[in-house]
Order: C-alpha cells, then structure tokens, then sequence
C-alpha cells in the first residue's frame, strides 16, 4: 500500500500522460495460430519512456502481443500476424525491416532467466559483438560494466566476470538477462514476466531495476501480478480471450476501471 | 480402489488399516519382483559377456606369443652369389638360394646327416617358408653380412609353433598328427639347446595376408581399415551434421521432411550387406572406382554410418533447451548466429559420441566390405586408399576360414585387437563427452 502511493505521488508529478509521445503503436493486431486466432484487432500504443503492463489471465494472448511487438512469433511455425505495428513510423513488418535489426531495437528478458552457458563477460558482450557495436576489448570492457551497472549486478559480479553466468542465482541470472538486453542499446525492452521465477527479494531488486531502466527505455512487462503492475507501469492494458479490454493510467485502472471486467479481475474474482 | 469404494458406501466410514496394508503389500512385491527381473537380465548379460570374452582371450592370448628358431646362419658367398656379380647385378641377391641356407644351419644344429634327404627335408619343414624372405630382406640391407655367420630367429612353422605352445595332443595317433614323433625330438633338442623360444609376436601388428599362419598379421588390414574410418570420419561428420542442422532448424516442417525423416530412422535400420550391394552398383559398376579399394570401403561405410549420426545429432539438437534459443534471437541474433554460436555448441557432446559410436559400428563391419571386393589376399600396405586393400573385420573373417590351429588363435587375437579398438573409441567418446558436457 505504501509502495502504491508512493507510485501515485510520482505520477501526479509526470503531468499529464497523454503528452508522452507514442513509441509503438499497434493497430488492429490479429494473431492466429494455425486456424485458432488468439488476438482480435488489439488498438494498443506504448508510450515513450514508459513501463506499460500488460496484465489479464492465463492464455488471454498478452503474451502473444508482447512477443509480436519484437516479431519472436515469427519464430513459431504456423503463427500469422495481421494488423499493423509501428516503431517510430517505421512497420515492424514491412518486408523491407530487417528482424535482426528491429530485435536489436526492441530487446526482450524472458519468463524463465536463460543467460548463455557461458561466462558472465560473454553473456554481456554477445550482443554488441553480433551487433558490431564495439571492436577493441577496451570498448567491449566499458559496454560489458555499464551494462552490468545499469542492471544493478556490478558490484556482485566485478571480481568473477569470467565465471559462467549459469552460476548466479536466480534473481542474478535474470539481472544479468536484463544486463545482457541493456547491452545492445535497445530502444524499447519487452519483459515476459521477468519476476515469476524469482523469490520476493530477487523480485523487489528486478522491480527497482525496471523503475530505474524507465528513463533510458520504453518497457513493455507482462506480469500475473496486480501488485506488480500497480507497483512499476505507468501505464496498463488488461487482456482478457484475445481483446484488449482496457488500457489506461495504471492508477486510474486500479482505482476506478473504466470496464467491469477490469475491476473483477483485479478484485479476484476470476482469473 | 473400487473395493474401497464400493465397501464403503456407509458415509465417512474409514477404510480400516488392514485392507490398506494388502494393497501396499501387493505393490512393494510388483517392485521387488520387478527389480528382481532387472537384475537377472543384468546378470545373464553379464555372463555372456563374460564367456565371450574368455572365449575370445584364452583361445587368442596365445596369439601374441611365436615360437622362433635362433639358428646362426651362415651367409656363405658360393651358395649367395657363387660368381661374383652382385656389384653388376644386384638383383642376384633377390633371387638367391636362401633356403639352402636354412637347411645347412638346421642340419648343423640337429646332427642330421646331410646325405640322408628325406630327413633333411623334413627338418627343413619346421621353419616358416618365409625364412627364405627374412634372410634376402638381411642380405640386402645388409649386403656385407656375405661370408660371415650371423644367429638369426627364423619364425618357425606354424604346426611347430602350435605344438610347441602344447595345442597339438601328443596322445593322438601318429599318422593322424600334424607334428610327427621325429619333429617332437627334434624340437625338443632345438629347446633343450635354447635355440627354439617363444617370443613376443610383434609380426602379428605388422604382417599382411599369408597363407602360412606365422608369416599373417594385421598390419595391412589396420591400415585399411583406418584409410575408411579417415575417410567415413571427413565425409560423414561434415554431411550428417550439416543435413540435421537443416532438418531440425531451418526444414518447414511437411510431408516432404516427415518422409525424409522416417526414411533416415529406417536406413539406420537397413541390413548393412544392402550398402555393400548399392557401393557394388554405384561407386564400382557405375562410377569405376577400383575394386577392394579402401575409397570405395569408406564410401560404403559413409552411407551406412550417415543416419546413425543424422539421428544422434539431431537428438543432441533437440535437447538444447529452447530458452537458449529464444536468449540468443531476442537479442538480435540471425538463425544461422544463434545454431553456430550457441545450439551446435551445446549440442557438440551428443554429435561427438553419435560420430564415434558410428564410426565403431563401420569400424566392425563386414558384410558391405566382401560386395565391394575387400574379401581380398592383400599382403603389401596400400599406398594409397586408391590400393587393394581390405580391413580388420575381413581379415579376421578370412582367418576363420582356414583350417590350422595355428590360425584359430590368430583369429581370436585379432579379435582382441579390434575389441581393444573399439573400446578405446567408445572411452574416447565417453571422455569427450565429459569434456565438452555444460550445464545449464
């Protein structure tokens, strides 16, 4: 409860939220898997430096839209996007958009941490090597702890960033996630419950991180927990068989929903 | 469960403590029993494996041992080179008359009369025929041994060699022996006077094919058969791995690759005298290669170990978890960065002990390599996988065949070798697994 109206102290001094710039917008997205389409005509913006989540239960295809907003189904057969998604005006799926390059721009931390069974350096230093981002190891050294930094692992890790990152525990291995998507510069990062796997302590940390990422990116989190998203978006859309029900100040959303839906779901009474 | 259910119709009525203790009763026996199952099965396939292997290794180990005759040869100039030409001519010496050589030492050291042939001719059957190339092979190297007296160990004959290792029963009639009352004595008196030993058997390492057991080794046929492990290893790892890459990442997936995949699971299973006939068909009758030749061998052997890898490898793909992929796509990674850098990596224990294990099976198979002609009497190393040659299973295939005693054990020594082959291979597959295994 604290936490809340500290967040809703904050808010009130981000003035208006409508004046944030959009830095996604979706517009009529559709996805079908094979024939079962698990997204109907989704209408919905991500505002620039911004933590917008996405909450709705099990199978209600929030995830679905967090993975089409980097194109990651592209990687599941028989998965069709309809609809159009735009980063910076740019269609993120007009031919001409190379997925290599929009994945470097829109970043992704996964449910479930999955660093690279390799050391922590390597971890962090893949992506700006595929990316061609730095070239002598002085460079790849600077990008490596800045990194680590801004995930809030620097101090943990300094004196063993050659161990394997495998190491870590849990909550480490998902800073060190972040630390490793940090690292290529993205423009936005997309979280698909990055806190589930995690113990409260480790989740309280990832909380604080994303607070902090908030003023260098757009973040777009999918998580199961209200007190989450009440705790670290500015912004929140609830999902509910597909459509998008609701999207709105997460403050406003958890006080006075617009739609009935919205409010029992966050009431608990399904879900 | 549905006792229970039906005893205990009356509401919230307790199952009592003794109907359940029959049920767990019944279960812990079906474990026990079943564990009991388990370890039978463990035992009688121990116990196989047991007598094959003391089948094999008291019927070979006496492979390694040969018996030698160490007589002092003298190198006389009229029986070599009676007219002095060997400077002219040289190739005199290729075809002088080595054995009476032999024979003048033997008559010596036994006490025979020399005038009485038939005697002589018959101490003269006691060492390997192949005296005769053992001695050109000094001469010739050696030209200056002429006119001096040099003690050389001369293989003896293979019945000898059995007899003296006690293979051939003395209480068998002496018509019906290989080894006569007079050669008893007389190598009797060759041992009593420590010119007849039995000595390491490094020949068997180094000889090829012969007809004459002391004078037959493997040496030929291990260089055949490492030309087709080298050629299977370059063809099939590069081949197999590259089409299970594809298969497993980046094939759509459809009828046409379900097909593809059933036929690979079903070639693994294809009788391996059926790649003999297609090497037969394609590499030989369509394609010219030479017959018996080792390039034509580890083709054959190429295509029968390529789904053996194919299904390894694309299990070992399988099993690399999909979190990694998704890490590595999500940050920007292209298909081909993501398998090379990250997959294939962690994959790489599963492919190397698939590869090896494969190539264990080409290395122990017989039955394409007799279509192809490498049923061969081959008794120079190839120089060249171009060359007649043929491989370790064949030859000892061959060995089986024939009828001396002397080749019986051979036969199991040469089994022994190519067991010892293949478990090294399977530890260096172990070992390699250890090595490159990573957690996750």
């Amino acid at each position: 409860m604290n936490m809340m109206s500290e967040a809703a102290v904050e808010k009130a001094l981000d003035q208006k939220m409508n004046a944030v710039p959009f830095k996604m917008i979706g517009k009529d997205v559709s996805v079908y898997y094979g024939e079962k389409r698990a997204l109907f005509d989704v209408n919905l913006n991500v505002r620039e430096n911004t933590v917008t989540a996405l909450i709705g239960p099990s199978g209600c295809g929030k995830s679905t839209f967090l993975r089409t907003l980097n194109r990651m189904n592209d990687t599941i057969d028989n998965c069709r996007v309809m609809g159009k998604i735009t980063l910076d005006e740019d269609d993120i799926y007009d031919p001409s958009i190379d997925v290599v390059e929009l994945r470097a721009r829109v970043g992704m931390v996964f449910q479930k941490p999955n660093p690279f069974p390799k050391s922590i350096y390597e971890n962090v230093s893949y992506g700006p090597k595929i990316h061609g981002l730095a070239r002598s190891k002085a460079d790849f050294d600077q990008i490596v702890e800045q990194s680590l930094q801004k995930a809030g692992l620097w101090n943990e890790v300094k004196d063993r960033l050659h161990e394997p990152g495998t190491g870590l525990s849990g909550g480490q291995q998902q800073r060190l996630c972040i630390a490793r998507a940090v690292a290529v510069s993205p423009e936005v990062i997309l979280m698909d419950e990055p806190c589930s796997a995690l113990d409260p302590i480790a989740t309280a940390k990832v909380e604080e991180l994303i607070h902090e990422l908030r003023t260098n990116f757009t973040i777009v989190i999918v998580t199961h927990s209200m007190q989450q998203a009440a705790r670290v978006s500015q912004r929140t859309a609830m999902f509910h068989l597909g459509n998008l029900v609701e999207e709105n100040d997460t403050d406003k959303m958890f006080t006075n929903p617009d739609d009935q839906r919205t409010q029992d779901y966050i009431m608990g009474r399904f879900g | 469960m549905t006792e229970i259910v039906s005893s205990s119709s009356p509401a919230f009525v307790r199952p009592t403590a003794a109907r359940r203790d029959i049920g767990i009763k019944r279960r812990y026996a079906a474990e026990r029993r079943f564990r009991a199952y388990g370890m039978a099965a463990i035992v009688i396939g121990l116990f196989f494996l047991f007598v094959l292997l003391w089948t094999v290794i008291s019927n070979g180990y006496t492979a390694f041992q040969q018996t030698t005759i160490t007589l002092p040869i003298e190198f006389a100039e009229k029986v070599i080179d009676p007219k002095n030409e060997r400077a002219a001519n040289p190739s005199k010496l290729m075809t002088a008359n080595y054995p009476l050589l032999v024979r003048d030492a033997l008559v010596k050291a036994l006490g025979i009369d020399p005038k009485n042939r038939a005697e002589v001719k018959k101490a003269t059957e006691m060492v390997s025929a192949s005296a005769r190339m053992q001695l050109r092979d000094i001469v010739i190297a050696n030209p200056s041994v002429i006119g001096t007296t040099v003690n050389v160990s001369l293989l003896a004959e293979g019945n000898i060699d059995s007899a003296n290792k006690g293979q051939i029963d003395l209480a068998v009639e002496e018509s019906k022996r290989k080894v006569s009352d007079q050669k008893i004595g007389w190598m009797k008196t060759l041992t009593d006077s420590g010119a007849m030993t039995k000595e390491f058997n490094t020949g068997i390492f180094t000889f090829g094919a012969s007809s004459r057991p002391e004078a037959a080794g493997i040496g030929v046929a291990a260089l055949g058969s490492l030309y087709m492990m080298l050629i299977v290893l370059a063809l099939a790892l590069p081949i197999g791995v590259a089409a299970s890459i594809y298969l497993e990442e980046f094939a759509p997936k459809n009828r046409l690759t379900d097909l593809i995949e059933v036929n690979i699971n079903n070639l693994a299973a294809v009788p391996s005298i059926v790649y003999g006939l297609l090497g037969l068909s394609i590499f030989i009758n369509f394609a010219g290669m030479p017959r018996s030749a080792a390039l034509v061998g580890g083709l054959v052997l190429t295509l029968m170990t390529l789904p053996t890898i194919i299904i390894a490898t694309r299990a070992a793909l399988k099993a690399v978890p999909p979190s990694i992929r998704s890490a590595a796509l999500g940050l920007g990674a292209s298909k081909m960065q993501t398998i090379f850098h990250h997959v294939l990596p962690l994959a790489m224990p599963g492919v190397l002990t698939g590869t090896i294990i494969g190539l264990a099976h080409a290395l122990g198979e017989t039955a394409p390599l007799l279509l192809i002609g490498m049923v061969a009497f081959v008794v120079d190393y190839p120089g060249s996988p171009m060359e007649p040659s043929t491989a370790l299973p064949v030859q000892i295939y061959m060995w089986a065949n024939e009828a001396e005693r002397a080749f019986v054990e051979r036969t199991s020594g040469a089994i022994i070798i190519l067991l010892i082959f293949l478990v090294v291979m399977n530890l260096g597959a172990i070992l390699l697994r250890r090595r490159f295994e990573r957690r996750w």
